[in-house]
């Protein structure tokens, strides 16, 4: 295990020493000053404004205006998705002759990209044309990212801002996020990929002879343009159904550890980016630090459980422990070039963080294992959390916690300098609570009636109750990761549509959840920006509680884990604590 | 609203074509003329036909190859999808017990003291993508002892190309050890073919 821990340690110690200068640089952008691109990109930055009819100078925004440009710019592009999910037998770049899926998985998977969830009833490489794949679900990746990252950057404005209305402007937002940064990474990010073996081209399938005398059909595809942005913007949504376990999006342990980097870099530097935009690196620090603790804990949880191996493994007679030349633990549903460190640490980054993407099969973890995912999402994907998504949330319990400390010291809430009143507190909580109450309203009902039966893989006992209650946190906190065996599309002749179809109830209720989940709380988030940038700063005194120091860490840290706690523990005893507390099969 | 619906309506076909043709076709165009071997997918050639992907694992059955670890796929490169076996299934549990009986009954007449413990895990266990292309030292140095029989080579030399065909730790450090089983069963298919 040491080897492991040693991989561990040096992605946490690289990803550390990555925070800073990201996070300087999105400052930079976020704030509209000159980086090193600004010669490059500067002049297609201008061009953008003309093309979309952007007059900078005369629209700054308030709050109702940032939120309505995001609003209807969402739904555009959420028709315009779906136009293209639904007309794939006319496409261009469709070697397979694929025709378009199920209305309901349609409106389903439309509504998980737009939502930057990328849950994914459909797999990618037996139902999409590459046109579908490319301008449709790929342009959701870069775009529903950046709308997060938007929303972020309008909070802490409303956060900094000295009396006044505007919070920004969101197509500048917009289009600096998406030429200054998502784009420049995955450009080089896409290369270095192909450069170790991730594939990109636009044939049809290889159809190859294999060396043992049988046959193999080898999917092809513009894998890697897709691969390196459904990491960098935390989606997700593999382009094949196995998502970043096949070893064309994943094919070495470093694209692994690259990749590993993209899903984190963002969020965690973002902190750093809120800590120079509000003017005092130690508040920015002081997020990072709860939310580094909370994901350190995380990776030693899964990584153990991991190792040690599953009940169905010992039981089998199977022995799980690592000797020279074999890594031990338990490997159902884990590639041998990960092994159960990188394994067990990707499981962890890829729900920390509302990215998604997985490099085994979730099912398959242990119980203990398995619980760390749902923990994660638990916590309401704040722990660096999804970009952009996971800071305004985090912020969200920031405003909660310094409530609750304000109360524990008898004064009146502030944070750096603003006075929290009611109805700051009133939206927080509703952004806070609102999740979570469509998770177990959503999984409640899923659970308690027959429609919600048949998506079931595992049936009725603690692991098809894992499943579904997975589902809707996943779903939910716009995550997009799976206990896969859970399903809403049947497809009889994969690959390709034909004879397919959806489970109308699953599909249609996740849809209605992700796109719910994900919007209600940006309004909660753009409306909190609002009421605090209209406050005056008062200047800190003797008795204002600190914000940036070891012990508000701590109380942070213990409001995240008491709203996710008591909010899911019946829940959660039901399905992966029952598991991990038994050595029985079933 | 108007102007945020045009300007929606104009972001959307802008952005459709700039980031969802312009970049990746382009990203193709360059990945095609300077890594054409990676971005079609690493084949590789036997005798001078393509015969698969170096990364993609695919199949071995009989007592001459190296085999792969098991797939719930069946090794498919277009079909892809997860085994999903859980941790306190019995199916899970009957699975491996199947594999692993399998497994000892095969090697064990030409490695006399392989016992149910001595198996590794990656042996008996369904991967994650169904194809992984690798299996761990331990497996390999198993199976070796069938391979110099049946192919009546040196067990020497057969370890020798295991490790040939090994793809260590990036840097030593990241990842872990796997054989490569389609690249060593093409080693020795050109050292020591079947009549």
């Amino acid at each position: 295990m040491v080897q492991g821990w040693a991989q561990i340690a040096i992605f946490i110690v690289v990803l550390v020493a990555l925070t800073k200068p990201v996070g300087v640089y999105m400052a930079r952008v976020f704030t509209n000053q000159r980086v090193f691109l600004t010669p490059i990109v500067g002049p297609i930055e201008r061009l953008a404004y003309r093309a979309l009819r952007v007059r900078l100078d005369a629209e700054e925004q308030d709050w109702k205006a940032y939120a309505r440009s995001l609003i209807v710019f969402s739904l555009l592009f959420w028709v315009a998705l779906y136009l293209i999910l639904r007309t794939q037998g006319i496409q261009p770049f469709n070697p397979e002759g694929f025709h378009s899926g199920p209305w309901d998985l349609s409106f389903n998977t439309t509504s998980s990209f737009i939502t930057n969830t990328n849950w994914q009833y459909y797999g990618g490489e037996t139902t999409l044309t590459y046109f579908a794949q490319m301008a449709g679900l790929a342009v959701q990746n870069f775009v529903s990212a950046a709308v997060g990252i938007a929303v972020l950057v309008a909070l802490i404005r409303g956060i900094v801002a000295r009396s006044g209305e505007s919070i920004g402007n969101f197509w500048q937002d917009l289009v600096r996020i998406l030429l200054y940064l998502l784009v420049p990474i995955s450009i080089i990010g896409a290369l270095f990929l192909v450069s170790q073996g991730v594939i990109q081209n636009l044939s049809s399938s290889t159809v190859v002879h294999t060396l043992g005398g049988g046959q193999q059909i080898l999917a092809q595809g513009p894998v890697a343009s897709q691969e390196v942005i459904k990491e960098l913007g935390t989606n997700g949504g593999g382009f094949f159904n196995v998502n970043s376990a096949y070893p064309f999006e994943n094919p070495t342990a470093l694209t692994n550890f690259f990749e590993l980097l993209l899903i984190l870099v963002i969020p965690a530097g973002l902190t750093y980016t809120y800590g120079r935009m509000v003017g005092n690196q130690r508040q920015g620090w002081a997020i990072f630090a709860a939310m580094f603790v909370l994901f350190v804990a995380g990776v030693v949880v899964v990584y153990m459980a991991e190792q040690h191996g599953s009940p169905a493994q010992h039981a089998a007679g199977l022995h799980t422990a690592a000797f020279d030349g074999s890594t031990g633990g338990n490997m159902v549903g884990k590639e041998q070039r990960f092994g159960i460190a990188n394994s067990a640490l990707w499981s962890a980054v890829t729900t920390v963080t509302s990215c998604g993407a997985v490099n085994a099969a979730f099912e398959s973890l242990t119980g203990l294992g398995g619980a760390v995912p749902f923990a994660n999402l638990g916590f309401s994907e704040v722990i660096f959390g999804g970009v952009g998504a996971g800071l305004y949330s985090m912020l969200l319990y920031v405003l909660l916690a310094v409530f609750i400390g304000g109360l524990m010291v008898g004064r009146t809430p502030e944070y750096l300098g603003k006075k929290i009143g009611a109805r700051e507190i009133k939206l927080v909580s509703l952004g806070v609570l609102f999740t979570p109450l469509v998770v177990l309203l959503s999984a409640g009902v899923a659970s308690a009636t027959e429609l919600g039966k048949r998506s079931l893989y595992a049936g009725i006992n603690p692991q098809g109750f894992s499943e579904n209650l997975y589902a809707y946190l996943s779903q939910a906190n716009n995550n997009g990761s799976a206990f896969a065996g859970y399903t809403g599309f049947i497809q009889p002749n994969a690959p390709g549509n034909h004879g397919a179809y959806g489970i109308s109830f699953a599909d249609l209720v996740g849809g209605v959840v992700m796109v719910g989940a994900r919007f209600a709380p940006i309004l909660f988030v753009l409306a909190v920006a609002g009421a605090l940038a209209g406050k005056k700063v008062s200047p800190a005194g003797l008795g204002t509680m600190r914000t940036d120091n070891p012990t508000f860490v701590f109380l942070l840290i213990g409001v995240v884990i008491l709203v996710g706690a008591l909010t899911f523990f019946p829940a959660l005893l039901l399905g992966p604590i029952a598991q991990s507390l038994s050595t029985r099969l079933f | 609203m108007r102007r945020d619906l045009l300007t929606s309506l104009l972001a959307v076909v802008l952005m459709t074509v700039g980031l969802g043709l312009v970049y990746p076709l382009a990203i193709t165009g360059i990945a095609q003329v300077v890594f054409p071997g990676s971005a079609n997918g690493s084949k590789v050639s036997f005798e001078g036909r393509v015969v698969g992907s170096k990364l993609i694992g695919q199949e071995f059955k009989g007592r001459a190859f190296f085999h792969s670890r098991p797939s719930a796929t069946e090794y498919s490169g277009n079909v892809t999808f997860f085994g999903n076996g859980g941790p306190n299934n019995v199916e899970t549990r009957e699975s491996i017990r199947e594999k692993l009986a399998a497994y000892v009954k095969l090697e064990k007449p030409y490695y006399r003291s392989l016992t149910r413990a001595g198996v590794p895990v990656d042996a008996v266990t369904e991967s994650a993508s169904g194809v992984d292309p690798h299996i761990s030292e331990a497996n390999a140095g198993i199976q070796a002892h069938r391979i110099a029989a049946v192919r009546k080579l040196p067990l020497e030399q057969v370890e020798e190309l295991i490790s040939d065909h090994t793809d260590d730790r990036f840097l030593g450090v990241l990842g872990e050890p796997g054989v490569n089983v389609l690249q060593l069963n093409i080693a020795l298919e050109e050292e020591a073919p079947l009549k």
